[in-house]
């Protein structure tokens, strides 16, 4: 893992004198709030519907035992006791004290974390394949190169006032799990004839204008990596929006330009970034790259595992669902649920933080990954280690077995928390479980990603759920629009409206009928709801969710 | 005819706290929307929503808001200043939790 050079250190140490100063000031009365509301922002610092937020950035999703436990202090003595992991892989802080926020921030300095770069129109917290650096299908490790952008981009002169805010993603397999496509800029970790290299997609994201990325380059030789990229951004920079907020983000220019001139204006552009790095990008990237060598995994027999696995169905249900096959002989990568059936999605109490890290320290190698989905990783578990990671995770209510079921949702804080959302997002995350998990259908359901947003941002990532749901005010009462066929993954599509939308208290109703539809059209358990939906089409939903006339009438348009 | 005015609150987030604040009919910045000075008159309104501006190193974002005046103090037309008066619906946090 990444550990702060002296470098770092003193720099996010400056940036906090800096900022406690800043808020002294605007105390006292010496700023104004529009003076201090850039500074605020530029360090994470929010003001939403009830309190100040304070989003902590968790570059790539990677935290060690020691990081956990201070995001878990920070949840304990200046907030409510609980934190939020987010879409991007942060964590969000819903009740601290304007005086409190330095404080906060030399603590979370204390464990190598910040907050800078979480807002503003710079370049945001670069995310990855929680799975980084464990997965079987992963050509290389993400995160050296998602680390060498953060440490590229933060601070970066000329790319603190952008046309808007700029959000890029790696992953190093072919699956993609980190919505690459949903990004300004999508990176994957490619080999070709034994050479590793990127290719960068371009233009993706969701938000009030969705897109799919779109590729710019099939292969961008490991040299040339960041020359490159900063050519991308520079090229958006001159050529990105500025007269409309809403047109401003890199899709609206590459849509507006296309990709042909776009890739035209970066090669002119990455022939002068290229002379300009002369190379000592390449050296800080070997650096990076030793300090994540993979663990010593160790060799030992796995019989425990499959002893308990055979004699205990709740352990065994757990296993089918948060497992996912590990690189290495004998280890796998165990997903912590942050979605127990009825409580908020992506919340964890500070105990259960300190539980995670514990568990992280004993068994995992000390690391752990938050996920886009926001879950918790414990990447590098031998199996043997199972059974009792499950005993511990179950006394803490975090043995939900859900990875990827429909109680697996993504919710953004909707208006509950947020001053942008237009409805509530979490009570309706909160009831569609409740509801499943009553109806004991869940396994037999599959696999079905739902995400919620609570305004069209799109921070729920609706737009790419297999059924997305979107939360509107509509003449002063919450409206919820359904969506149908999203994806998130290397086969991205964008979610098809099913029609009106629906009242709060008709939404569960309506994603009963929806599963109801699938079950029905379905050709077994073995094709999932997004197969049956791209098969079938949206006819017999729309028949489902509002009769036979509109089913009709999709059918024959 | 005009449009008929709808009654107002002016509101805004307290500087250090963040919490919802209101302004009360003797100029104090009270917690409790029932607490809060109703204001019927559209110039009035305006005139309180200056006073009120001025005060920026004790409130942030200052807004009027459109409320119903009932018996038991203003009441909110719309769901966001419901929840703002109120609190988050996931936990017993904010407004409701300081009774």
């Amino acid at each position: 893992m990444y550990s702060y050079t002296e470098f770092d250190t003193a720099f996010v140490a400056e940036r906090n004198r800096q900022f406690r100063q800043q808020v002294e000031r605007r105390i006292s009365g010496a700023l104004t709030e529009d003076e201090f509301k850039p500074l605020r922002l530029m360090n994470g610092l929010y003001l939403q519907l009830h309190a100040y937020m304070l989003r902590v950035a968790i570059p790539y999703g990677t935290l060690n035992g020691a990081q956990m436990d201070q995001l878990a202090l920070l949840a304990e003595k200046w907030d409510k006791g609980y934190g939020h992991f987010t879409t991007r892989q942060n964590i969000q802080y819903n009740w601290p004290e304007l005086r409190d926020v330095p404080d906060m921030l030399d603590a979370l300095a204390e464990v190598g974390m910040h907050a800078i770069q979480t807002s503003g129109n710079t370049i945001r917290n670069v995310t990855a394949d929680h799975f980084a650096g464990a997965a079987a299908d992963e050509v290389a490790d993400p995160r050296p190169v998602a680390e060498l952008l953060r440490q590229w981009s933060t601070d970066h002169p000329e790319f603190q006032f952008l046309p808007r805010k700029f959000k890029i993603a790696v992953t190093g397999a072919e699956n993609d799990r980190a919505v690459i496509k949903a990004h300004d800029i999508g990176i994957q970790v490619v080999e070709h004839d034994g050479e590793i290299g990127y290719r960068v997609l371009v233009g993706g994201g969701l938000g009030r204008t969705p897109m799919i990325g779109k590729e710019l380059a099939p292969f961008v030789p490991q040299a040339d990596l960041l020359p490159y990229v900063e050519a991308v951004v520079s090229v958006w920079n001159l050529l990105g929006r500025r007269d409309n907020k809403y047109k401003a983000r890199i899709k609206i220019t590459v849509h507006e330009h296309g990709i042909d001139e776009i890739r035209e204006r970066v090669a002119a552009r990455f022939a002068e970034t290229k002379a300009a790095f002369g190379g000592v990008d390449l050296e800080l990237f070997e650096e990076i790259e030793a300090q994540f060598a993979p663990p010593a995994f160790r060799n030992a027999p796995t019989e425990a595992f499959d002893a308990a696995y055979e004699a205990d169905p709740v352990f065994r249900a757990w296993c089918d669902s948060n497992l996912t096959a590990h690189k290495a002989g004998g280890y796998a990568i165990a997903q912590i649920s942050l979605k127990a059936h009825g409580k908020t999605p992506g919340d964890a109490t500070a105990e259960q933080m300190r539980v995670m890290a514990d568990l992280a320290r004993r068994f995992g190698h000390d690391e752990l990954r938050i996920t886009h989905e926001q879950n918790v990783v414990l990447p590098h578990v031998h199996k043997s280690d199972l059974p009792e990671i499950h005993k511990i995770l179950k006394a803490h209510g975090l043995a939900t077995a859900n990875i990827g079921k429909i109680s697996d949702i993504i919710a953004c804080p909707g208006m509950d928390y947020c001053a942008l959302a237009t409805a509530r997002s979490i009570p309706i995350a909160q009831e569609i479980a409740t509801r499943f998990d009553e109806l004991k259908i869940e396994n037999e359901i599959g696999e079905l990603k739902i995400k919620i947003s609570g305004c069209i941002n799109a921070c729920g990532h609706h737009h790419v759920g297999h059924i997305g749901i979107l939360g509107l005010d509509r003449a002063g009462v919450e409206n919820y629009q359904i969506t149908l066929g999203g994806d998130a993954t290397e086969t991205a599509s964008l979610g098809e409206r099913t029609g009106p939308g629906f009242p709060a208290e008709e939404v569960v109703p309506a994603i009963e009928r929806i599963v109801d539809a699938y079950m029905q059209h379905r050709e077994g358990p073995g094709e999932s709801f997004l197969q049956t939906y791209r098969r079938i089409g949206m006819a017999p939903f729309k028949t489902a969710l509002y009769g036979e006339d509109a089913g009709k009438r999709q059918r024959a348009a | 005819m005009p449009k008929a005015f709808t009654p107002k609150v002016v509101t805004a987030n307290a500087l250090l706290e963040g919490d919802v604040i209101y302004l009360a009919a003797d100029d104090r910045w009270v917690r409790r929307l029932d607490e809060a000075e109703i204001i019927t008159d559209e110039a009035i309104a305006q005139l309180r929503l200056l006073d009120a501006q001025a005060r920026a190193s004790e409130a942030v974002g200052v807004y009027l808001a459109d409320m119903a005046p009932t018996e038991a103090g203003p009441q909110p037309t719309h769901f966001r200043e419901e929840f703002r008066a109120t609190g988050p619906s996931n936990y017993h946090h904010g407004k409701q939790a300081a009774g």
